[in-house]
């Protein structure tokens, strides 16, 4: 998958967890400060990525995916 | 045949698989056992996620524990899917930021009242809106964390785990008589969603793996699920009214 691809199925994710606006979701956005995606929030978007990408994403990992792109590098490091 | 065979036991507190409850709820099935998961508002969608990791899908109850509608409604919507509960756990904190991380001095009651709320009291609640549906008995078992010492930036949350301990030998004492044992683990510290929230976790995984004699995995819900459905079996029928420590051993170690 590319990066492209990845940010896309990340928005899809992000619009059904949460409610974000597919469009706002890019490579430089801030779950929290951008997205307002909180932790509550993150919880769900963590294990709808690990189904959807086939990977394992480890708790004390999710506290460095601090930007969309963190998510994306992690996602084609572990897949 | 399983531990927990022909057993159904209602779990709350699964959040995600890292959840100490999901390893509960994964284990009374592996022992031949049913369970009921709760869960309620925004936390459902990622409890469904979690379900579906389970080896057999579970029905979820909506449940707020500090809400009475849904405490009166519980014994109903469990009526529909089972006859009787064996057993109940209890796996709910809550604090609010400013009751944590060392803000101790300045926490405002309406804060500590939700802390209390949430985390201690809603063992009794829980633990009556079950009764119903346990005519025979049953075991009820929660989450603990020792409270018998202060621990830095746990703060109220260490207080209303006081609150629960004591809540836990009340609830022993009155519900005995109906053959319904209550007891809790007091579990080292492992890193789910909850202990993220404690600001400061990693300090308590450092003194644990200084100072535990058996080690401690703080990635490990596994040791203290285990407990929690040894308690919920047939296997401590005399048992009530008491905190298992699974740490380790690190509660009985002076340095």
């Amino acid at each position: 998958m590319t990066d492209e691809q990845i940010v896309s199925e990340l928005a899809v994710i992000l619009n059904e967890v949460a409610g974000v606006d597919q469009s706002k979701v890019s490579a430089d956005k801030s779950f929290l400060d951008d997205l307002e995606v909180d932790s509550l929030s993150m919880v769900e978007v963590v294990m709808a990525a690990e189904d959807k990408f086939g990977v394992k994403i480890p708790d004390e990992e999710v506290k460095n995916l601090r930007t969309v792109g963190d998510a994306v590098a992690f996602i084609k490091k572990s897949a | 045949m399983g531990l927990m065979q022909g057993k159904t036991i209602l779990v709350t507190g699964v959040l995600t698989d890292h959840s100490i409850a999901f390893s509960v709820a994964k284990l009374i099935q592996d022992e031949g056992g049913t369970a009921i998961l709760t869960s309620f508002g925004r936390a459902m969608g990622a409890t469904q996620r979690a379900n579906s990791r389970l080896p057999k899908l579970a029905e979820i109850i909506e449940l707020d524990v500090t809400d009475n509608d849904n405490l009166t409604a519980l014994p109903d919507a469990l009526k529909k899917i089972t006859k009787k509960l064996d057993g109940v756990v209890h796996a709910i904190g809550f604090a609010p930021q400013s009751a944590l991380g060392g803000n101790f001095l300045n926490t405002e009651w309406p804060d500590v009242a939700t802390a209390l709320h949430v985390s201690a009291y809603s063992f009794k609640s829980l633990s009556m809106a079950c009764l119903d549906l346990m005519p025979e008995g049953g075991s009820i078992v929660g989450l603990d964390f020792d409270a018998t010492v202060s621990w830095p930036q746990y703060d109220w949350m260490g207080v209303a785990k006081s609150a629960l301990e004591s809540t836990s030998r009340y609830l022993a004492r009155h519900l005995g008589p109906k053959n319904i044992r209550v007891n809790l683990i007091a579990a080292g510290p492992v890193n789910t969603v909850a202990a993220k929230h404690i600001p400061g976790f990693e300090k308590f995984e450092d003194a644990w793996a200084a100072r535990a004699p058996l080690g401690w995995k703080v990635a490990d819900p596994i040791p203290s699920a285990k407990a929690v459905v040894a308690l919920l079996s047939d296997w401590f029928p005399s048992t009530t009214g008491e905190i298992i420590h699974v740490d380790g051993g690190y509660h009985s170690m002076g340095a």
